[in-house]
């Protein structure tokens, strides 16, 4: 089975937001908990429902990536396009 | 330029309160996404890809400096430093936070702005031709009836809850700059018999999944009926369109479903119990609205400036933008400028809050105070006197905002596509970013002027893709961006939706294969023979085969 991990919208801001091993909303893709069987990423999707209830995340859902280890790191790249450009920023700036 | 009268700046202090209540409990989570999102989308406020979105009304694209001053503000404070101007003359802030929107719609309403209508099912921000009030070719100003349509749709409470959102553009001239024929009624002011100026109504008009072009409802509507007229076309959509299918339910549909005569039919029945109650327009009514508009105190002016003629003479640069940025001005002595916001590479229209606060001041300076904002995401500066031109020029220049391509190849069109809009199924910007850098080149070598190429991120076509000259609309396929492109489109008088040209492209190939096509126009084309004419006359053919069979 391919690698999932959860995201959503943060409330206050609407940055996108990654939930990690011990629930906590993350900024950073590569923080995010990826399970890749189908029990465990439903009840991570389960208790990020909860929080969207509680009101801290908008519209939470599963996002495959692929896992790309290197020697000292693992990092996490989504496979749809939309998603890597949510991860990552957008690929143009006014900087 | 219209200024609020106390009904105005009432509704909208009240909205804004209203609004800062409702984000006040959505943050406290008293509303759950489901109750608070309708009621921000009220209030322009979209939840994008990495952020929230607020998209700003701006009024048929007319901007008082000090409005102008307050973006600035808003993109300075509030967003990351810029704003992106919108192919229906509005300002879209991309990196917004809950938190801030109750503050950032208080900084608009005490300069007579908000965000009301910018979104959902109702009537959307009223458009118009940049350059009323100024074009010689101008049968009547269309801005006093645009803002008479503003306030009618304000907050209209029958038509609050549309089966879905309704555009409406006004015209003043037959050269028709505000692609009023793609919208779901365009207004037209014309004379009629005996030399009355009155209006012909279209309606039908809509790009996205199903684009048709509108047809013509009424050749002639006498003035005082304007409202009434238009009351009556929204309540036969009201009720006959259709709320079943999100895909079927623009006007466009129903009108196309009945046919333009029966749709007629229905529309005259409704007029005719409401044409004489109270929406008929007093004179006296249209005459207080028309005293908004009145021309500025032009100074007296010889038709030539001497100054201006001689500058075009000895600096090539500023000839050039002269030649491709300036629009005859029906006052002696006078231009209307076009400042571009497609730099070559740049993101077309955005503009930063210095660009923004410089704008401000320029138009101080040389245009009464006052700026445009046009459908082809440029800004323009209405009245800038000849002998000026040239000291303005070079301050734009300074600004990074003198590029002489107003209506020429890289004054591409351009949603914000996937890199932030959360609908978006390929990436538009960074496609005109390259095509703008290519074509750059190409422009210098070809003279390639009166071509349009307009780009969207997917079907529901926010850059006009199906009435740009070429147009181009990128597609999710199998995982990876495609580019369909058409060929012939047109959003003026000639309005026509382009035809398909073939199977799509990458991301990587859509360069080359625009480069293609340009280079095929460049073998065909008569002597001065537009783009759009040649594609006219030669079909698609001699495109196919150099696209698809290259020799």
């Amino acid at each position: 089975m391919s690698h999932r991990v959860i995201t959503a919208s943060r409330l206050t801001d609407g940055a996108v937001v990654w939930r990690d091993a011990a629930g906590a909303w993350r900024e950073d893709i590569d923080r995010a908990a990826a399970r890749d069987d189908d029990d465990a990423v439903a009840a991570m999707l389960a208790d990020a429902h909860a929080d969207e209830a509680a009101g801290r995340v908008i519209a939470p859902y599963e996002v495959e990536v692929d896992i790309m280890r290197t020697a000292n790191a693992s990092m996490l790249v989504p496979v749809r396009l939309r998603e890597r450009i949510r991860a990552g920023g957008p690929t143009v700036g006014q900087n | 330029m219209y200024a609020y009268d106390s009904l105005d700046q009432t509704f909208v202090d009240e909205r804004s309160a209203q609004f800062r209540d409702q984000v006040r409990r959505r943050l406290a989570n008293e509303l759950s996404e489901d109750e608070f999102k309708p009621l921000r989308l009220r209030n322009g406020l979209y939840l994008q890809l990495h952020a929230y979105m607020l998209r700003v009304a701006i009024p048929y694209g007319v901007l008082a400096a000090d409005q102008l001053r307050a973006l600035a503000r808003v993109a300075r404070h509030f967003d990351r430093g810029y704003g992106h101007f919108t192919t229906r003359q509005n300002v879209q802030f991309n990196w917004i936070r809950l938190a801030d929107a109750p503050d950032i719609i208080d900084e608009l309403a005490a300069v007579e702005m908000h965000a009301v209508q910018t979104s959902g099912n109702c009537i959307r921000n009223i458009t118009t031709d940049q350059f009323a009030g100024v074009a010689a070719d101008e049968i009547e100003d269309p801005r006093p009836w645009a803002e008479i349509i503003r306030q009618w749709s304000t907050n209209h409470p029958e038509f609050s809850f549309l089966p879905r959102k309704f555009k409406v553009a006004v015209t003043g001239s037959a050269s028709d700059r505000s692609a009023m024929r793609v919208h779901d009624i365009g207004v037209r002011l014309v004379r009629g018999l005996d030399d009355e100026v009155g209006f012909e109504i279209w309606v039908g008009g809509g790009l996205g999944r199903t684009p048709m072009i509108a047809q013509l409802l009424r050749g002639f509507l006498p003035k005082e009926h304007l409202l009434s007229y238009l009351e009556a076309i929204l309540r036969v959509y009201n009720v006959e369109g259709r709320r079943d299918n999100l895909f079927k339910a623009r006007i466009k549909i129903l009108v196309s479903t009945l046919g333009i005569e029966r749709f007629r039919e229905l529309v005259e029945a409704e007029w005719s119990h409401i044409k004489d109650s109270g929406l008929q327009l007093a004179a006296a009514t249209i005459a207080r609205m028309q005293a908004h508009f009145r021309a500025p105190a032009y100074a007296d002016l010889p038709g030539r400036s001497q100054e201006f003629e001689a500058r075009r003479f000895e600096d090539s640069a500023f000839a050039r933008w002269a030649k491709a940025n300036l629009f005859p001005h029906k006052r002696p002595g006078y231009a209307a400028v076009t400042i571009s916001l497609k730099p070559i590479g740049g993101i077309p229209g955005d503009l930063t809050a210095a660009q923004m606060d410089a704008v401000a001041d320029l138009a101080d300076a040389y245009s009464f105070g006052e700026i445009r904002v046009t459908h082809r995401q440029n800004l323009v500066l209405a009245h800038v006197p000849q002998t000026r031109l040239f000291d303005l020029w070079r301050a734009l220049d300074g600004l990074d905002l003198a590029t002489p391509n107003l209506s020429r190849v890289t004054d591409i069109i351009a949603c914000p596509g996937l890199d932030y809009c959360g609908l978006a199924t390929a990436r538009s910007i960074p496609i005109a970013q390259r095509l703008s850098e290519r074509l750059a080149a190409l422009d210098e070598q070809y003279d390639l002027d009166q071509l349009s190429i307009n780009i969207s991120g997917c079907i529901n076509s926010c850059s006009h893709h199906h009435v740009g000259h070429i147009g181009i609309l990128g597609l999710e396929k199998s995982g990876a961006e495609s580019y369909q492109v058409t060929l012939g489109g047109s959003s003026a008088e000639d309005a026509a939706v382009g035809r398909i040209v073939g199977p799509g492209f990458g991301a990587d190939d859509v360069i080359d294969a625009i480069e293609t096509i340009i280079l095929t126009y460049v073998n065909q084309r008569g002597d001065g023979e537009r783009f759009l004419d040649t594609v006219r006359r030669v079909g698609q053919e001699p495109f196919r085969a150099a696209l698809y069979n290259p020799s």
